[in-house]
């Protein structure tokens, strides 16, 4: 679901509409819609999740329909419809990982953080989400935290801690 | 130890950078074919090799290639598909992270010989690292005169870029791929027209996965015809196995195609044996789509001949008593796992994955992963086995897409292979939800069948 609860405009800044304007390049004449996934990532990269004005303003800078990026936006499962913690742990809940504990893991950091899936702790700084297979099953369980979806293999509940201490800072 | 074509070098500090690549031979096939070969010379080769596709079909490369349509003025493009995100199976991450020259050598080597003058890397949208990774492999390369225009003073231009996905498994299925490239979403098309007439931009395009595009490079370098030397019949070349589950040594591993399959299994060189000191439970062999086997299949086929790491021989029995290599995924179950989880949550996967655009597949694979977790979660009757095999059957061949059949077969060959196992959990609600069905018989020796020894 679209949030609209965010209505201001907003401007992307002038590096961020280079960097746009680099990626519109890779393809060819009157293809510039092939940049609209990149684009939708640096946008999340930026805000941290993709709001309607962000994706009103995309579509101005592509020239298609808001439309267009909105239908693109609700399909892919990395775009953040609403706004998350600052960092979201994204763990796989697919088979492999499964056969190597990930159930056991999720819960532990549902209970660790004291939120449920999807929802973010109150002082903003995490949420957490199951996802499926990011293929690293052999180094399962695995979690991952954009933007720059680094990641945590063979997690453990000690690693969990660590984890969550070192990002707290 | 068998030959590594592909990974041999995984281990040298730096093989990351072009600098220690190319100490390591590399670029050298681009150099052989740009230099020496006409692109149509490079087909023959891929051709002679019998390279079958590695993402998962397995159809063979060189004759794909040939398929390309080449009217005058349109331009043609090569898109390496390397959304890996079939359960199971994590070889083309592990290529791009540690050798992600091997991937642009073959892409150059690739494009050259189809007449691509831009090429597209489409990487899953959570490989970010990996992302990186090639760009600046690709910058590198530029730099060295290996992309760009008129690479090596042979009139060839090329330019390669990486493209994100946005997390979705569908955008893998070749058509949903370049839907996405072109923006949008990842709904597959309705075939034909095949990509090869009317793909990307509605030209030409051919889809590979990154394996066997890597994999033309060995090819170019030793010839087809040695290539072919290495494997068994049809599966010639040596394969990157993404190795999962409960085993000591989960990893991807590059064999010789031919290897035993119970080799693969316990020796130390591969999979290392069961972790714990358990038992082989079952194998789901080439990713999570294609057919589960209970361990009294996993190592011989139901003839009691030994099963073979080949397309053919996980392919022995049909879908009554064998599986496919598929992605090369191969996961293993120990006695402990319990089958009606795992197939609850394979559906799940594939519901979730559902593009929506094909009624069966939309609506059975949610059905059927309804259906599944009353199962698991002690609520199912025993009619509901039944059920599911319907709903699977309806799915099955009726989509636009694979997807449907690949969401099908899983459920479909677990019934077929553990239905005590499922009843177990009809007739034992309660047990069920504390303690799991354990090994049973499905790793006791399949009895001969008669008809079979007669042939
Ligand atoms: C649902 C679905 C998902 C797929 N995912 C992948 C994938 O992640 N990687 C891949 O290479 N092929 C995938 N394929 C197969 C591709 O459609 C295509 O056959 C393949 O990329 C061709 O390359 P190859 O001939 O080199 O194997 C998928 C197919 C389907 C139906
Ligand atoms: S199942 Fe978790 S990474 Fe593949």
């Amino acid at each position: 679901m679209l949030s609209v609860t965010h209505t201001e405009e907003i401007e992307f800044s002038p590096a961020l509409l280079a960097q746009f304007s680099e990626i519109v390049s890779r393809y060819p004449e009157g293809k510039q819609k092939s940049a609209l996934l990149p684009i939708l990532h640096l946008v999340q990269a930026e805000y941290g999740w993709v709001s309607v004005p962000a994706m009103d303003k995309v579509a101005q800078f592509l020239s298609i329909e808001p439309i267009e990026v909105y239908e693109v936006a609700t399909f892919y499962t990395m775009f953040f419809l609403k706004p998350q913690g600052k960092y979201v742990l994204e763990v796989c809940r697919t088979g492999p990982c499964c056969l190597v504990g990930a159930e056991k893991i999720m819960k532990y950091i549902e209970q660790k953080l004291g939120v449920k899936e999807g929802e973010v702790t109150a002082d903003g700084q995490f949420s957490w989400r199951g996802v499926e297979c990011l293929a690293a099953c052999g180094f399962g369980p695995v979690l991952q935290i954009g933007p720059e979806y680094t990641f945590y293999e063979n997690l453990t509940e000690e690693k969990i801690d660590k984890l969550i201490a070192d990002l707290k800072g | 130890m068998g030959r590594k074509l592909l990974i041999e070098h995984i281990n040298v500090p730096g093989i990351n950078t072009l600098e220690v690549y190319r100490q390591k031979g590399g670029y050298r096939a681009v150099e052989k074919a740009l230099k020496t070969m006409s692109p149509d010379d490079v087909v023959e080769e891929v051709k002679k090799s019998g390279l079958r596709g590695r993402g998962g079909a397995g159809f063979p490369t060189g004759m794909k290639w040939s398929f390309l349509a080449k009217p005058e003025g349109v331009p043609r493009y090569l898109v390496c598909n390397a959304d890996e995100s079939e359960p199971g199976t994590f070889k083309d991450r592990h290529l791009m992270t540690y050798i992600p020259h091997a991937l642009i050598e073959g892409m150059i080597i690739s494009s050259y010989a189809l007449g691509a003058n831009v090429s597209y890397i489409y990487v899953r949208g959570e490989m970010m690292p990996q992302i990186r990774i090639l760009e600046k492999a690709i910058a590198e390369a530029k730099n060295a005169g290996f992309l760009g225009k008129n690479i090596l003073g042979s009139g060839y231009d090329l330019e390669l870029y990486v493209q994100p996905g946005g997390g979705a498994y569908i955008c893998g299925e070749e058509t949903a791929l370049i839907e996405s490239l072109e923006g949008k979403r990842g709904n597959p098309r309705i075939k034909p027209p095949f990509p090869a007439i009317a793909g990307l931009y509605n030209c030409p395009t051919v889809v590979n996965n990154v394996e066997s595009i890597a994999a033309t490079v060995p090819i170019i370098n030793d010839g087809g015809e040695e290539y072919a030397k290495i494997g068994v019949g049809r599966s010639t070349g040596t394969k990157l196995i993404s190795a999962s589950g409960n085993i000591n040594k989960p990893g991807v591993y590059e064999i010789e195609l031919g290897v035993p399959v119970e080799e693969f299994i316990y020796s130390d060189e591969y999979c290392g044996g069961i972790a714990n000191g358990k038992r082989l439970k079952a194998v789901v062999a080439g990713g999570s789509s294609v057919p589960i086997l209970p361990a009294n299949l996993v190592m011989k086929t139901a003839n009691g001949e030994n099963r073979l790491m080949t397309y053919e021989s996980l392919a022995d029995g049909g879908f009554a008593t064998g599986t496919m290599m598929g992605s090369g995924g191969f996961i293993v179950f120990d006695e402990d796992q319990c089958i009606v989880r795992n197939t609850w949550n394979f559906s799940r996967f594939y519901h979730h994955e559902s593009c929506g655009q094909c009624s069966p597949c939309r609506e059975g694979t949610g059905w059927m992963e309804k259906v599944l977790h009353r199962l698991e979660y002690g609520h199912g009757k025993l009619s509901d086995i039944d059920l599911l095999v319907d709903v699977s059957k309806k799915i099955e061949g009726n989509t636009i897409c694979p997807l449907g059949d690949a969401a099908a077969w899983p459920v479909a060959s677990a019934i077929r292979h553990f239905r005590d196992e499922f009843e177990w959990h009809v007739k034992e609600p309660m047990k069920s939800q504390s303690t799991n069905y354990g090994l049973a018989n499905y790793a006791k020796p399949i009895e001969k069948a008669v008809a079979a020894e007669e042939k």
